[in-house]
């Protein structure tokens, strides 16, 4: 092989990794991306079915219940316009708790029930999400009208 | 007082980095020595000045004195002093303090040893650290004053976040910082080589311990922050793709390509322009960290600085820095020719290889970090992008890199040999690939693909870093290793070390969650648990639950476990406190969880085999690095003559070079 046909193979081999990582980035990232929606945003029905979004609010006052002796929890979550009834089981988070905000990942069932895989709540108790203060300053808006 | 006086030191400070940024540059460019002499003065000044206002905030956190906003904000009276002095960094405007510091410390070094090159250089490079310092420091007054009063003082503090009072947090953010900041040294190198024009292979060594110190700090600093949120933030994963991770390993890729990069520009005078490229990306992307970090765009444990005028005097200080000087190489690069050219099978091959593969890693993360925060500031919805991205994205460049590596640490500059290649690397090819299969299959039952190409490539480069040191050890194979040979090696069985136990653990990990009741029994992972029960402990600021756990395997007890669930008085915030039994082979977790009425907890089990290796893996890689950084040709003062001749040897008789 002469010099410069070496150099185009190398340059050809290179230019091909590129494209196949770059394809395969938008491949894995298009499967991994996941969309935030408030509760009132899900009751309007605008959540794809079938796909995992992350669920954000405030866990409503009194709504946190468990089966006896089991890890299987279940709670609401709401933006105060509506409410979204959320199952999850697991050891929740430290700062999980009613009244704070709280955001999950999960699947809608066709009931309208949210099957989460994960809950998270934010470390610091004082600190929301700015996603949920967002989807709360929302749905109080929309309520007050 | 005191803390009048800390602010005073930092206004001065500040002038002096003014002073450093502006005079050794004009000087350079005009040719006046006396101006350029000014760099190391002004440097010297800088430091004394950064480390008054340092000791004054310290001082007032030791002293209690609430009536400084960011103490009463950080701290408490009953907080332990060892924690008081911690929490100079534990908050934003402290951590800012420390950023300069650092990067005063790290000038004060480059100054002293820039003694022994060119003033005109070392001028240009005291005076690009100027300019960095000046920005920052101008930040810290303007948004970030840690010195602000309180016009009434609180009776006691707020408390030290509880997630920072923990060991590992007095040394992972010094470490991490001393990595990002350092990273300004090659920066100003880097724009110095620029500004004169031309890049010489002095310029290369003269650079290369520069990037090597800041990468050791970062290598530990990152590994320290992972086992942190291992035991701290209670769940037992040990890398969350959490988007301020993020932000320090993307400079660490970066850094890991230019010292790579470097090695080529030393030996061999070629990818001049690149190595440049690298090392402005470098600091850029620890720039870009900061940002992060402190702008409040992030959800994030670390973010704790929500305030969207800061964010905006990073991002314009970033765009300053990071476009001037690639403004200046946009400029300047078509004068950076290169010495030589290279063979297909050489050295400088599979450098080019891992240099093009750790920046496709680097970019990946990259884009899965900043592509959400790009659609929310548009408008186009709130997104988050997954672990298994990142985790795919990684493992696609970073699984040819590791193959490639066993080859190049054996390959010669310019042409190798195929068949010599052949013989040395044959049976240890063999050798990974058989066990890779075989070992898996029989310690654990079963194994998967990737599993195996895991383990197979970890155990490649682990007996690929040992072949020349045993050789060297048993007394066979000519002339001694260099010490920058040894670090080579070194760094490079850590990266081994540190692929088999990711691997492993995350392939054979075993996890429970589970709802017990005190005299409860079960299995998991190989051992079996019993919960003893639970009872009250009262801590110097909080108060717990503490669970009590005997493990036992083939019904011999092996530890008795007690994870707590702590309330921290102050600020009344719960925080879950992992009991980990470690050992060489697998770890042993136990968290507890919430009371889930009568007797009952919940509870998470975790038996996670050779995750001590990650660490360890780490912990070798610094070490090289340190072997590498205190080789003997960076210590001496320019090249003797007879140096250079011998680098110039055909490669084919010198079989291992350093790197």
């Amino acid at each position: 092989m002469t010099p410069r046909r070496r150099r185009m193979l190398l340059i050809g081999s290179v230019l091909l990794g590129v494209v196949v990582s770059a394809g395969l980035a938008l491949r894995a990232f298009e499967q991994n991306l996941l969309y935030f929606f408030s509760p009132s945003e899900v009751a309007a029905g605008e959540v794809p079915s079938e796909r995992a979004f992350r669920l954000g609010g405030m866990v409503l006052d009194g709504s946190v219940e468990r089966e006896a002796g089991s890890l299987t929890v279940s709670f609401v979550v709401t933006d105060y316009a509506h409410q979204i009834p959320v199952t999850y089981t697991g050891v929740l988070p430290d700062l999980f708790q009613e009244g704070q905000g709280v955001v999950a990942r999960g699947r809608l069932d066709p009931s309208g029930h949210f099957a989460a895989e994960e809950v998270l709540a934010k470390h610091d108790e004082n600190y929301m999400p700015p996603e949920v203060a967002e989807a709360v300053a929302r749905g109080r808006e929309a309520q007050g009208q | 007082m005191i803390p009048e006086f800390g602010h005073f030191a930092l206004i001065l400070a500040l002038c002096l980095a003014l002073a450093q940024a502006v005079l050794p540059l004009a000087g350079a460019a005009r040719g006046n020595a006396h101006w350029m002499a000014l760099a190391r003065p002004a440097a010297a000044g800088q430091f004394v000045f950064c480390a008054t206002a340092f000791a004054a905030l310290a001082y007032a956190f030791l002293t209690d004195d609430f009536s400084v906003r960011f103490v009463a904000l950080n701290s408490n009276t009953a907080l332990p002093a060892f924690y008081k002095f911690a929490a100079v960094w534990g908050g934003h405007e402290g951590s800012l303090l420390f950023w300069s510091t650092v990067l005063a410390i790290w000038t004060l070094a480059v100054a002293w040893t820039g003694r022994a090159q060119p003033q005109e250089f070392s001028s240009r490079v005291l005076g690009v650290l100027g300019i960095v310092s000046a920005g920052v420091l101008l930040f810290t007054l303007l948004t970030s004053n840690p010195f602000d009063r309180l016009a009434a003082a609180p009776v006691d503090g707020n408390d030290l976040n509880p997630l920072l009072q923990d060991p590992a947090m007095v040394l992972h953010p010094p470490m991490l910082y001393i990595g990002y900041v350092g990273l300004a040294v090659p920066f100003a190198f880097a724009v110095a080589a620029l500004l004169a024009g031309q890049l010489t292979k002095d310029w290369a060594r003269w650079t290369r311990p520069w990037v090597s110190g800041p990468w050791i700090f970062l290598t530990l600093g990152i590994a320290l922050g992972s086992w942190w949120a291992y035991y701290e933030l209670g769940w037992g994963g040990w890398w969350f793709w959490d988007p301020v991770e993020n932000a320090s390993f993307m400079p660490w890729l970066v850094a890991t390509a230019l010292m790579h990069s470097l090695a080529v520009t030393e030996r061999r005078g070629l990818f001049k322009s690149w190595t440049i490229l690298l090392a402005i990306a470098a600091f850029s992307l620890s720039f870009l960290g900061t940002f992060l970090t402190r702008s409040g765009v992030l959800i994030s444990v670390h973010a704790f600085a929500a305030d969207p005028a800061r964010g905006l005097f990073i991002l314009m200080l970033l765009a300053l820095i990071s476009g001037g000087a690639l403004a200046l190489y946009a400029a300047k690069a078509k004068d950076l020719t290169a010495d030589g050219g290279f063979r297909l099978l050489s050295r400088e091959s599979f450098l080019l290889a891992n240099n093009i593969l750790l920046t496709i890693a680097a970019a990946a993360v990259l884009f899965g970090t900043i592509y959400p925060l790009f659609l929310d500031a548009l408008g186009f919805g709130q997104i988050s992008v997954g672990p298994p991205y990142f985790n795919t994205m990684f493992l696609v460049p970073m699984l040819p890199l590791a193959a490639l590596l066993g080859i190049g640490m054996h390959a010669a500059w310019r042409n190798t040999p195929r068949h010599l290649l052949l013989d040395k690397l044959k049976w240890p090819a063999i050798f990974a690939a058989a066990a890779g299969v075989v070992v898996p299959w029989l310690v654990f039952g079963t194994t998967s693909v990737l599993t195996v190409l895991g383990i197979v490539i970890a155990l490649w480069i682990v007996v690929t870093a040992l072949i020349e040191p045993v050789r060297k050890l048993v007394g066979r194979g000519g002339a001694p290793l260099t010490r920058a040979q040894w670090g080579m090696f070194v760094a490079h069985l850590g990266v081994g070390l540190f692929i088999l136990g990711a691997t492993v653990t995350s392939a054979y990990d075993a996890e429970l969650d589970h709802a017990a009741t005190p005299g409860e029994q079960w299995e998991a992972g190989g051992y079996e648990f019993t919960f003893v029960g639970t009872r009250n402990v009262e801590g110097p600021n909080y108060t717990a639950v503490e669970g009590e756990f005997e493990v036992r395997r083939n019904g011999e007890l092996v530890t008795v476990m007690r994870p707590q669930q702590r309330v921290y008085r102050v600020q009344q915030s719960p925080m879950t406190e992992a009991a980990i039994d470690a050992a060489l082979h697998r770890d042993v977790f136990v968290a507890l969880g919430q009371s889930l009425g009568g007797d009952a907890w919940s509870v998470r089990v975790r038996v996670k085999p050779l995750i001590s290796l990650l660490w360890l893996g780490a912990v070798v890689m610094a070490f090289g690095g340190l072997l590498g950084v205190t080789d003997r040709r960076y210590r001496s003062q320019p090249a003797p003559r007879a140096e250079r001749i011998e680098a110039e040897v055909p490669a084919a008789a010198r079989p291992v070079e350093g790197s």
